[in-house]
C-alpha cells in the first residue's frame, strides 16, 4: 500500500485534534521510515507535542488514524503504544527519584522469579548489557535522584529500549544537555538507527536538525507546512518554514564601545538553597555599553549569582558595587530602584503574576511610582495608558491588556517581561536565559532588544545555557564552573569547543 | 455576565445543598415544603425577624471577610475563631472598664481595642510564618485553643463580675453599646462598610495590589521588590483585625458582655462563608445572610415543620461541601487554565 522502498515504521494520517476552540492538529500527516531519524520541528504551540502525545496514546485524536508497520492501530493509552513497541522520552522525565536505575526501568513490567518474587539481579544485568551495547552506560544500582540530568535521560531511553521499542519519541531531549552531552546523544541515536530503531526527534534547534535528521517535518499553527530533506536546506530555510517569514538568526551588531564600570563584584561568596557553597570568591566587572555573557552548564552558580546581585539572596561575604555604591545588604526594592533591570530565568514563577492582567504585570516593578499611583491609590488610567503603549512598542500579541498574563504564549510572556524591564530607566540589565523555550520570532526580537540596550549604554549581563546565544550576543564571555569564573576573554578569542570544555571540566 | 458566571458555582452549590436537605427532611418524616417555607418566613418575613437575621449575619460577615482577606494574600486563616474571641473579650473589658466617656468616643474606642486584640492575635501566626516558616494552618488552629483558654482565664480571674455565679464580664456601659435603628442593627451596617472598604483596599490601593500579588505568586512578588514577609504579617494582622471587629460587634451590639461559649463557632463559619463568596468581599454579605437565615429560622422550622435544628447544620455543611468540591478539584488538577481559582496560589503548598 505504500510506494516507498522502506516500509513505514509509524504513520499518522489526517490527524485532527482540538482543545475547545483551539485547533492543535489539523489534518496532520507524519511518515516515519524504519531506521530513520525524523525531526519534528516547529515553534512552541505549533502542535508537535499534541501530535506525539496522540502517537503515544496520551491523547485521543478527534479524526485520523495511527498506523504501525502499515496496520491501523487503536491508541487509547500509553499501554497500547508500548504494546506496539513505541517508546517516549518526555521533556520532563517520568522517573521515580528515590528508586534505583533498574527499578525505574522495570517499573510496570517487573521480572519475577517463581512465586512472584522480584528478580532485580537479572534485570540489573540486562540493563547493564543494554547500556554497554548502545553507549548508554549507567550504574544500574544507582539511585536516580543522585544522577546528573544527562544520566537520568539515559535511564529514560534505556527504559524504552528495555521494552524493545522500535520507535522512540524524544521530546526536546537536548534542552537539558551540555554541548558535549548533546554530541554524545546524537551518536547514540545514530547507533540505534543502525539497529533498525526509528526515532522521532522534537526540537526547535535548527543546528541539531541539520546535523542528524534524515527527514524533517515542519509544523506551524497545527498544520504541517513542509516535509524536507535536511541536506537540501539550511538553517535560514528551516527557520523561514517554521515562522512563515524570513528571520534574522544572528543579530547584526556593531563593535562595542565599553565605558565606565557599572557593576563590580568582588570576592563574592554565596550559599545555595541547601546551604552549600554556590559561588566561591567570585569577581566580575561589567561596563556600560557591553554585553557580558556568562556561559555554563546550569546549576553551577548562575542562579545564585543573579539572585545575589538583585538582593534576593544574602551574601556570605564579598561586595557588589553599582557604580560607587555598595549594594550588599540592600533590599531587592532598593537595588531595583538603583537602576537594575532583571529578566528572570523562570518567567512563569519569577517574572509574572499569571492571574494578574497584562497591564498589571507591565507595571509590576513600578506600580507604586507616580503616575501609576498617587498617595497609595492606584491610577488605573495611567497604568492602562502605559500598558497600551508598551504592548504596541514591544509587539505583545494579546487580545486585551486586561487579559490574565498566563493566557499569553511563552514568547509573548517574555515580551511582557522585556517590555517592563527595558522601559524602566536602568544602567544594568540582568538577562537570565532570556530566550528559553520561546519561538524563533520572539528570540530574534529579544536579542535585538538586548543589543539595543547595549548600544544605548546599558551594561548587560547575559546568563545563558545556550552557547549559540552567548557567542552571538556577547562582547566578552566568562565561563562559570562550580561557582567559579574559570575564564574571561573577548568572545572572538574562544572557540565553541574551548567553551564547551571549560563548561564541563573547568579547564580547556 | 462575568459576575453571573462566577456566581454560578456557589448558586448551584446552595441549590444542591437545599435539594439534599429536602431529601433528609423527607426521610426524617417532615415536609420539605413546609420546612423551607418556615425557613423563609423565620428569617425574612417581618421586620423583627429580618432584623434578627441581619444581627446574626454581622459576625459572620466579619468572620467571612477575615478568612477571605487571608486567602487573597495566599494564607489560610483557620484562626478566625480565636481572633474573634479576643476581640469580643477585649471589647467587653473596654466596654465596662472605661466609665464617663461620651458614646461617640467610648463605643468606637471599645470597638477598635477589640479589633486591635484580634489583629495582634492574628499577627502572631503571620510573624511565625514570615520568620520561621511555620505553616499558618497549624499555628492558627493551635492559637484557637490558646485563645479560648486564655479568654476563659481572663474572664474568670481578672474581669469577672464580682458576686456573679456565672463566669462572665460585667455588663458594658450604655456609652459603649452599638445601637439598633428600628430593627436594623448598626453593627450590620458597620460590617457592610468593612466589606466595601476591603474591596476598595484590595482593588484600588498599591497595598492591596501587593497583597494580591503575594497571594497569587509570592516568588514573582519578591522578584518585583515586594517584601513578602511584611505582606504576610500584615495580611494576617488585618485578617485578625476583621475577625476582632466581628467579636467586638457581637459583644457591644448583641450580648452586652463577654461570656465564654457565646461566640462558639462564629469564626469557623467564616471559612464556609468566604468559600461560598469565592473570597469576593462584596459576595461575603449575601453569603453570610444566607447562613444567618438558617440559624435565625431554626426554631420556627422546628416549631412549624418539626425539623430538628441539627438539619440546618447539615445543610450548611452540605453547602460547604458542594462549594469546596469544584474549587478543590479544579485546584488539584489545574485542568482549566485561564479560569480564576479563588484561593491564593500557595496555601497548603509549603
Amino acid at each position: 500500500m505504500n510506494n516507498q522502498q522502506a516500509p513505514l515504521a509509524l504513520e499518522a494520517v489526517g490527524i485532527c485534534k482540538s482543545f475547545g476552540p483551539l485547533v492543535a492538529n489539523d489534518e496532520v500527516n507524519l511518515q516515519v521510515e524504519k531506521g530513520q531519524i525524523h525531526a519534528l520541528l516547529g515553534e512552541n504551540g505549533a502542535g508537535k507535542s499534541t501530535l506525539v502525545n496522540i502517537l503515544f496514546g496520551l491523547y485521543k485524536a478527534d479524526e485520523g488514524e495511527v498506523r504501525v508497520a502499515g496496520e491501523k492501530v487503536e491508541m487509547n493509552s500509553p499501554h497500547d503504544a508500548i504494546e506496539h513497541k513505541i517508546g517516549m522520552v518526555h521533556q520532563h522525565f517520568q522517573l521515580v527519584p528515590v528508586l534505583t536505575v533498574t527499578e525505574n526501568i522495570v517499573l510496570g513490567d517487573e521480572p519475577t522469579k517463581k512465586g512472584g518474587v522480584l528478580d532485580f539481579e537479572k534485570a540489573a544485568q540486562e540493563v547493564e548489557e543494554l547500556g554497554k551495547r548502545y553507549g548508554l552506560e549507567v550504574d544500574p544500582r544507582a539511585v536516580v535522584e543522585d544522577l546528573p540530568i544527562g544520566y537520568q535521560q539515559r535511564v529514560e531511553i534505556l527504559r524504552s529500549l528495555y521494552r524493545q521499542a522500535d520507535v522512540l519519541i524524544l521530546d526536546e531531549p537536548t534542552a537539558v544537555l551540555t554541548p558535549q552531552e548533546t554530541d554524545h546523544l546524537l551518536e547514540v541515536l545514530r547507533s540505534l538507527t543502525a539497529e533498525g530503531v526509528s526515532i522521532i526527534f522534537i526540537t526547535h534547534k535548527l543546528r541539531e536538525v541539520l546535523a542528524i535528521a534524515d527527514k524533517v517535518t515542519v509544523m506551524r499553527r497545527g498544520e504541517v507546512v513542509g516535509v524536507t530533506d535536511p541536506k537540501e536546506t539550511n538553517e535560514e530555510g528551516l527557520a523561514e518554514m517554521m515562522v512563515g517569514r524570513s528571520v534574522v538568526l544572528r543579530i547584526a551588531k556593531s563593535e562595542a564601545t565599553p565605558g565606565n564600570t557599572v557593576l563590580s563584584i568582588k570576592e563574592l561568596n554565596v550559599l545555595d538553597d541547601r546551604n552549600q557553597s554556590a559561588l566561591k570568591d567570585f569577581s566580575l566587572d561589567v561596563k556600560e555599553g557591553e554585553i557580558f555573557g556568562i556561559a555554563g552548564v546550569e546549576g553551577n552558580g548562575q542562579r545564585e549569582l543573579v539572585e545575589a546581585i538583585t538582593g534576593l539572596r544574602p551574601l556570605v561575604s564579598g561586595s557588589i558595587l553599582m557604580g560607587e555604591k555598595e549594594m550588599s545588604g540592600c533590599s531587592a526594592r532598593e537595588i531595583s530602584e538603583e537602576g537594575i533591570s532583571h529578566i528572570p530565568e523562570n518567567r512563569e514563577k519569577h517574572g509574572l503574576v499569571g492571574p494578574h492582567s497584562v497591564a498589571d504585570n507591565l507595571v509590576l516593578n513600578r506600580y507604586f511610582h507616580s503616575p501609576f499611583a498617587a498617595r497609595g491609590i492606584r491610577q488605573t488610567a495611567a497604568i492602562n495608558e502605559e500598558a497600551s503603549h508598551l504592548v504596541e512598542k514591544f509587539d505583545v500579541r494579546t487580545a486585551s491588556i486586561h487579559n490574565p498574563a498566563r493566557t499569553l504564549s511563552g514568547g509573548n510572556k517574555q515580551k511582557v517581561i522585556a517590555a517592563r524591564e527595558l522601559s524602566h530607566d536602568s544602567s544594568l540589565l540582568l538577562a537570565a536565559q532570556p530566550t528559553r523555550g520561546i519561538d524563533v520570532g520572539s528570540i530574534e526580537f529579544i536579542h535585538q532588544q538586548l543589543v539595543n540596550a547595549r548600544d544605548a549604554g546599558v551594561a548587560v549581563l547575559l546568563v545563558s545555557a545556550e552557547l549559540d546565544e552567548i557567542l552571538s550576543l556577547s562582547d566578552r564571555v566568562g565561563v562559570i564552573y562550580q561557582g567559579k569564573l574559570v575564564a574571561i576573554a573577548p568572545t572572538d578569542e574562544f572557540t565553541r569547543i574551548q567553551i564547551g570544555q571549560l563548561m564541563t571540566s573547568g579547564n580547556s | 455576565m462575568k459576575i453571573l458566571r462566577s456566581a454560578l458555582v456557589p448558586i448551584i452549590a446552595v441549590v444542591l445543598a437545599l435539594l439534599a436537605g429536602a431529601l433528609l427532611i423527607q426521610l426524617s418524616g417532615s415536609s420539605p415544603r413546609e420546612a423551607y417555607s418556615a425557613l423563609f418566613e423565620g428569617s425574612f418575613v417581618g421586620w423583627e425577624r429580618f432584623g434578627t437575621t441581619l444581627e446574626k449575619a454581622t459576625p459572620l460577615i466579619m468572620g467571612g471577610l477575615a478568612v477571605a482577606f487571608a486567602f487573597k494574600g495566599g494564607l489560610f486563616n483557620i484562626g478566625g475563631q480565636g481572633q474573634l474571641l479576643f476581640g469580643a473579650l477585649i471589647a467587653g473589658a473596654a466596654g465596662y472598664g472605661f466609665t464617663g466617656l461620651p458614646w461617640i468616643i467610648h463605643m468606637p474606642l471599645a470597638l477598635l481595642l477589640g479589633a486591635a486584640a484580634g489583629a495582634a492575635w492574628g499577627a502572631i501566626p503571620g510573624v511565625l510564618k514570615a520568620t520561621r516558616g511555620a505553616h499558618e494552618v497549624i499555628t492558627t488552629i493551635m492559637l484557637n485553643f490558646v485563645a479560648a483558654n486564655m479568654a476563659e482565664w481572663l474572664c474568670t480571674k481578672v474581669w469577672r463580675e464580682p458576686g456573679d455565679i456565672l463566669v462572665r464580664t460585667p455588663i458594658i456601659e450604655g456609652s459603649a453599646e452599638i445601637p439598633t435603628f428600628g430593627n436594623i442593627p448598626l453593627g450590620f451596617l458597620i460590617a457592610v462598610a468593612f466589606a466595601f472598604g476591603m474591596w476598595y483596599l484590595l482593588q484600588k490601593t498599591t497595598f492591596g495590589f501587593e497583597v494580591r500579588s503575594v497571594g497569587l505568586n509570592p516568588s514573582a512578588a519578591s522578584y518585583a521588590g515586594i517584601s513578602t514577609k511584611r505582606i504576610v504579617i500584615l495580611t494576617m494582622a488585618i485578617s485578625g483585625f476583621l475577625a476582632g471587629i466581628g467579636g467586638s460587634i457581637e459583644t457591644l451590639g448583641v450580648l452586652g458582655r463577654y461570656e465564654p461559649g457565646f461566640n462558639a463557632g462564629l469564626g469557623f463559619d467564616g471559612i464556609t462563608i468566604a468559600l461560598l463568596a469565592r473570597t469576593n468581599p462584596i459576595a461575603v454579605i449575601p453569603s453570610a445572610v444566607l447562613i444567618a437565615s438558617m440559624d435565625a429560622s431554626a426554631s420556627l422550622m422546628q416549631f412549624k415543620a418539626g425539623v430538628a435544628p441539627e438539619i440546618t447544620d447539615v445543610i450548611e455543611a452540605l453547602i460547604l461541601l458542594f462549594v469546596a468540591t469544584p474549587i478543590i478539584v479544579r485546584w488539584f488538577f489545574k485542568s482549566r487554565q485561564g479560569e480564576e481559582i479563588s484561593f491564593g496560589a500557595n496555601w497548603g503548598s509549603s
